[in-house]
């Protein structure tokens, strides 16, 4: 009986420690890659996961332990995985939009002439 | 499809009224009674049982969760690798998704696959433009791209 109790803190403590360990290593990400494209994917991934997690966790924690069903947790989940990945994108589109270089090593790039392209044809 | 969401909650509410029960349930057990006869009679509509929808649906949103996993340790491993051996780059794909909310839920997925990020969307709507971290698996990336996500969201909507 004292057994499972013990196992669920565990499980629950692993899942938030999981959540901050992602945010650190998308922290890190962020000072390390070169440009912002690749930033941005540090960025929108393993920080929504991290976030994810961490909510997770708190939301298992009021459920088993304070005996508090909490919506409002569970809506931000949502909404953290429905606008992860579109700041994201819109952030890569709006530098990309704006003439930031990508990194010198990047091989290839099929956007440019096509977005020359398009503004030709607009003037 | 809505339609048949309608019936069902009729059916469940007719449950009720017959029961005098007014209980989630009551109501839960006529949900129920009302999917097996909506799916006995299935031959009778013009278009499939909403329920594999449902199905559909339920599996695109796993689907989204395991991209989310996967792609986030590929990230972290990208990053903490003692040296960058990274080649990003940007390639274009086609698809053949056609509605606005097809390419949104695809481009949504796309952001959240290992090493790929959608950069913009042809005014055609038809030509994603994706960075991708490591630009020699864009051949791998666009085949797992038509074979698992175009289908799903195909399943989904249509």
């Amino acid at each position: 009986m004292e057994m499972i109790p013990l196992i669920g803190e565990l499980l629950i403590g692993i899942i938030i420690l999981a959540g901050a360990l992602l945010g650190v290593l998308s922290a890190f990400g962020l000072i390390r890659l070169p440009d912002v494209y690749l930033r941005s994917h540090a960025a929108t991934k393993s920080a929504t996961l991290g976030v994810l997690l961490i909510l997770t966790g708190a939301f298992l924690y009021f459920a088993f332990y304070l005996d508090h069903i909490s919506a409002k947790l569970l809506l931000g989940i949502v909404f953290v995985f429905i606008t992860g990945p579109v700041a994201g994108h819109l952030n890569a589109r709006a530098a990309y939009r704006s003439g930031v270089a990508l990194w010198e090593r990047s091989v290839q790039d099929d956007l440019k002439p096509a977005l020359k392209k398009s503004r030709k044809e607009k003037h | 499809m809505s339609l048949q969401i309608l019936l069902n909650l009729i059916i469940a509410f007719v449950w009720m009224f017959l029961n005098n029960e007014w209980s989630f349930l009551s109501f839960t057990v006529g949900y129920i009674i009302g999917i097996i006869l909506i799916g006995l009679l299935r031959r009778f509509w013009p278009y499939d049982f909403y329920m594999l929808k449902v199905w559909a649906v339920i599996k695109l949103l796993l689907l989204f969760l395991k991209e989310l996993m996967i792609s986030s340790f590929t990230v972290i491993g990208q990053i903490i690798r003692p040296k960058l051996a990274i080649r990003p780059g940007i390639f274009a794909y086609t698809t053949e998704l056609e509605s606005d909310w097809e390419i949104t839920v695809l481009s949504c997925l796309i952001c959240l696959t290992p090493g790929t990020l959608t950069l913009d969307i042809a005014k055609n709507g038809r030509t994603l433009y994706i960075h991708a971290m490591d630009i020699e698996d864009a051949e791998i990336i666009s085949l797992q791209i038509k074979q698992t996500f175009e289908k799903a969201i195909m399943e989904v909507t249509r």
